[in-house]
């Protein structure tokens, strides 16, 4: 793959992600959001394989597009009438949102852009990289590792917990 | 056009950049909670842009490392977060943020 490709790939990818990300936000209909929040996730997946992390780019997909995206859809099929047409939502604080927008990304810009330049190291990351991750989940990460499972139990059940269907509160009204 | 044609750490920190502009102005203007958590999402995967690109370009497995750790959380942030937002709904009938301004029934 040569050089123009690559750039006019990653260009793509990056306007999907950016695009899909902005109308996920300036879309006023909650269903239109999170399909587009779909491309914004497969797009930020493309962009990590270009940054050589195969394996988090086919995690993002499993996990955000095949668990997180499905369980906000539910969100919002459950808390929403799809039948009705006040499936819109309205928003508030405009104009400071606006301002908060320009002022953080203006600000990220300028600095990224003015203040020196960064120096990449001699050895970049190449190829894959899902054996390297493997060695070091189990012996530097080991112990986040355990954390996040310890973690991940805790709020499974926690959120089984809250969300559960309840009989004695039905039965009462 | 020697910056646009050559791929550097400044144009994922551009996209990253964005992304959570993007994100905070969610988390900021609107008023549907499940609209807020996408909003979260974003910003999340804007922090995951900027450690793989870090990654990339430091060469350490640092940032991949911990870009699969955001991942997880998200995971069960996402899971908590829609848990609290359903009961919410049950209570207020409403998952209007702005609606929802007492702590009882």
């Amino acid at each position: 793959m040569n050089n123009a490709t690559f750039v006019t790939i990653f260009y793509i990818f990056a306007a999907i992600t950016v695009f899909s990300a902005a109308f996920v936000v300036f879309s006023k209909n909650v269903i239109y959001s999170a399909f587009a929040l779909l491309f914004t996730f497969f797009g930020a997946a493309a962009l990590y394989v270009f940054l050589s992390a195969d394996f988090i780019a086919v995690t993002q997909i499993v996990v955000y597009v095949g668990g997180i995206l499905v369980l906000l859809l539910f969100g919002v099929m459950f808390t929403n009438s799809i039948m009705q047409a006040d499936l819109k939502t309205d928003v508030l604080h405009v104009v400071p949102g606006t301002l908060l927008l320009v002022v953080t990304v203006g600000g990220l810009l300028f600095t990224f852009y003015t203040t020196g330049t960064w120096k990449p190291s001699e050895v970049q990351l190449q190829g894959s990289v899902v054996e390297r991750i493997g060695i070091e989940t189990m012996s530097r990460f080991v112990l986040p590792f355990e954390m996040a499972s310890i973690l991940l139990l805790a709020a499974l059940i926690g959120a089984a917990f809250l969300a559960r269907y309840d009989n004695v509160h039905n039965n009462e009204h | 056009m020697e910056l646009l044609t050559n791929i550097g750490l400044n144009h994922y920190l551009t996209i990253s950049a964005l992304l959570f502009g993007f994100g905070l102005f969610a988390v900021m203007t609107r008023k549907n909670a499940i609209v807020i958590l996408m909003g979260v999402e974003l910003i999340l995967n804007a922090a995951n842009i900027n450690f793989l690109a870090f990654s990339k370009f430091n060469g350490g497995m640092e940032g991949v490392m911990f870009s699969l750790f955001v991942i997880v959380l998200a995971a069960a942030e996402a899971a908590v977060g829609l848990a609290i937002v359903i009961n919410i709904y049950k209570i207020f009938r409403s998952v209007d943020v702005s609606a929802i301004d007492t702590m009882k029934e």
